[in-house]
């Protein structure tokens, strides 16, 4: 009945596609293709997110995964032709210093940086993109001040992981897709949106959730994990299973919404470990405090090494965050 | 000069009321509709013709400023921020206190009593003072309440090629380019707006925006010019008489592609100079206005202002201008259907 392997291909397309926050156009195009066939009615909002819905009688429940992936900005060309560049989202000059990122129009640049007595001292504004040509003029002819960029790096699946760029939150719609596509005939009202502009501050899920007005809220996104030599201690673990979110700074999980997510696991044996995040945030942070209030939870995809071009999950997480969505989607009774 | 008196006029946030006068003495003959909301942002409409769409225009009318905190025995007054003022700018400066514009000047420690470390040290608002003239608290009370608002005392002036110096030009200039804006005739809907609070975190257009749930919404500010020698290229954000800058990102907001372009477009091919706010922090109403309800669409077109919340501010005319007119054509040409979202 359910996916235990991976549609390799569909993740692919869907973490290599462009879509830095606020030019989310090709990955929710994509997107959309993808999920038509299997919704009622699909639409674009005025800031972009793509909201498709599966009628029913029960519940609105409003799933929400971000399309938008970190990136950078050009805010200014110099007349040798490099470019300089603003942070699009949670960028660090660290991770990306010498790495190569690619504009909308294919074009690929290498990350420099100016010389420094320091390597501490390394900040975005002392490092600049290079493309290979040596003048604004020819510079000006493909990019231009206000051009998005993300950064680049090969799609790896090895044996029980995959690791990639753009997992955070390409693996949520992957998962919302997934869920979308086996979900059969359910009692509720299902909103599955697909958000923009959640990494520069869950200002996408904002205005969806007000238009959906759901009684339920559920984000799908990749978490930090506590696994890797002396990480900070937190209790999430690569291949320990979904995790179900407790708390993180953007939201305070409605118990009620935390136990329920817990009690659906526990009935159809879906291994799940509990989440607390002490940094970063996500849509549902956004969704439970649209209009007058809405009950919401997260479900949580581990991640080590969030927001660098090398994230990585492990496929069974995946497989069981599918598993635990459906299973909450297909649920008769939600007494929230 | 419209301009000269918006900015001579005081508003802190949260004190509005002498720029809020000024500004609906102004339009009221010009618009359909006009109220002051439970906030204190005015808001106007201008019916336009059906199938058009509502567009908000908006521009803050509050300014940075001081207020008081308290009144020390020796009469010298105690004070807070009120918005983002960089504290090393503020020794010294001449100063208007309350309803009455109690003259006064920010007094420190003097220099020759300092110790040779705290030469080194930027003094800090609590070091500060403001020296009324009293000779005691009692005379002073006379004269200042707690909680009096204080703005910078700073002459509007006109010098070098077509520039002017004054306080408050963020954004008493977005004012006077929608006063100006909403003395022309459209076939869109305008919603004008003029807000409070924008210094202390986009309070007031949150609700105007609410009220007006426009299809998209066009901000009027002054904005960050650091064009200034040493300055490296990538750092300016603006340059001052290159023309009226169009925001691309700011802390708070991605600005809708399509505004724009159809913007920029319009300058172009009136032969309007314009320029691209270069990406960076800072914010404006758009960050507010942009995420209310469904989701508005929104542009910001700035007049670069240097010395940006300081007594002294200094823009172009000629950007002034330019920023007129561009939105000007910009609103002329909306077409029938256009920007509706459904």
């Amino acid at each position: 009945m359910f996916v235990n392997r991976i549609n390799i291909e569909l993740l692919k397309k869907l973490l290599m596609t462009f879509g830095p926050s606020g030019s989310e156009e090709k990955i929710r195009k994509l997107i959309k293709e993808e999920i038509e066939e299997f919704v009622d009615e699909v639409k674009v909002d005025a800031l972009g997110n793509l909201i498709a819905v599966r009628k029913g009688k029960g519940k609105k429940i409003m799933v929400a995964s971000h399309m938008d992936e970190i990136g950078i900005m050009v805010t200014n060309i110099d007349d040798g032709g490099f470019l300089r560049f603003t942070n699009v989202g949670g960028v660090s000059p660290f991770t990306s210093l010498y790495q190569r990122v690619v504009f909308d129009d294919g074009t690929i640049g290498t990350i420099g940086m100016e010389k420094l007595e320091e390597i501490k001292d390394l900040k975005l504004d002392k490092m600049f993109i290079d493309i290979g040509l040596s003048s604004k003029k020819e510079v000006i002819k493909r990019i231009n001040v206000g051009d998005v960029a993300t950064f680049c790096s090969p799609f790896v699946y090895q044996k029980d992981c995959i690791i990639s760029k753009t997992l955070d939150d390409r693996i949520g719609c992957y998962v919302a897709i997934e869920a979308l596509k086996e979900l059969k005939d359910s009692p509720n009202e299902i909103y599955f949106v697909f958000t923009v502009q959640e990494e520069v501050g869950l200002r996408g899920a904002k205005t969806a959730a007000y238009g959906v007005n759901p009684d339920l809220g559920i984000a799908i996104d990749v978490t930090m994990t506590g696994d890797t030599p002396k990480a900070d201690t937190m209790e999430v673990s690569l291949g320990k299973g979904v995790a179900i979110k407790v708390k993180d700074r953007s939201i305070v999980v409605n118990p009620a919404v935390k136990d329920f997510m817990t009690e659906v696991a526990v009935e159809n044996d879906i291994p799940f470990q509990y989440e607390i995040l002490d940094a970063g945030g996500t849509d549902s942070g956004s969704i439970h405090l649209s209009r007058s209030g809405v009950p919401s939870g997260v479900i949580s995809i581990p991640c080590r090494y969030v927001h660098s071009p090398s994230e990585m999950v492990y496929i069974s997480d995946v497989t069981n965050s599918i598993k635990l969505l459906l299973k909450i989607l297909e649920k008769e009774e939600i007494n929230i | 000069m419209l301009l000269k008196k918006l900015t001579m006029a005081n508003g802190v946030s949260g004190n509005e009321d002498e720029v809020r006068n000024i500004i609906i003495e102004e339009i009221k003959d010009y618009v359909d509709e006009i109220k002051t909301d439970r906030l204190g942002n005015i808001i106007t409409i201008k019916k336009g013709k059906e199938g058009f769409p509502r567009v908000m225009l908006a521009a803050h009318m509050d300014e940075v400023g001081l207020m008081v905190k308290s009144i020390d025995d020796g009469g010298f007054i105690r004070f807070s921020l009120v918005g983002g003022i960089d504290e090393r700018i503020l020794v010294s400066k001449q100063v208007l206190i309350g309803k009455d514009k109690i003259p006064g000047v920010i007094g420190a420690k003097a220099i020759h009593l300092q110790e040779k470390d705290e030469r080194n040290i930027p003094l800090k608002v609590k070091q500060l003072y403001i020296d009324i003239g009293a000779d005691s608290k009692e005379e002073a009370e006379k004269k200042i309440k707690k909680g009096d608002y204080i703005t910078f005392n700073s002459e509007y002036v006109r010098f070098g090629n077509n520039l002017i110096k004054a306080k408050a030009l963020d954004d008493r200039v977005g004012c006077a380019v929608l006063i100006d804006l909403l003395k022309g005739e459209y076939d869109a809907w305008i919603y004008g707006a003029f807000t409070v609070q924008e210094e202390i975190g986009l309070r007031g257009a949150k609700v105007a925006a609410y009220n007006a749930d426009p299809n998209f919404a066009i901000v009027f500010e002054g904005t960050l010019c650091s064009d200034i020698t040493g300055v490296p290229e990538h750092s300016h954000i603006t340059k001052l008489g290159k023309g009226p800058a169009i925001s691309l990102k700011d802390s708070y907001t991605i600005f809708s592609k399509e505004l724009n372009k159809c913007i920029y477009e319009t300058a172009v091919e009136n032969n309007i100079k314009i320029q691209y706010r270069q990406p960076s922090s800072g914010g404006n109403d758009a960050g507010a206005i942009h995420t209310i309800k469904e989701g508005i669409p929104c542009a910001a077109l700035s007049v670069p202002c240097r010395y940006i919340h300081s007594p002294s501010s200094i823009m172009s005319l000629d950007d002034f201008e330019g920023c007129k007119k561009t939105a000007k054509l910009f609103l002329k040409g909306i077409k029938k259907g256009e920007y509706v979202c459904e």
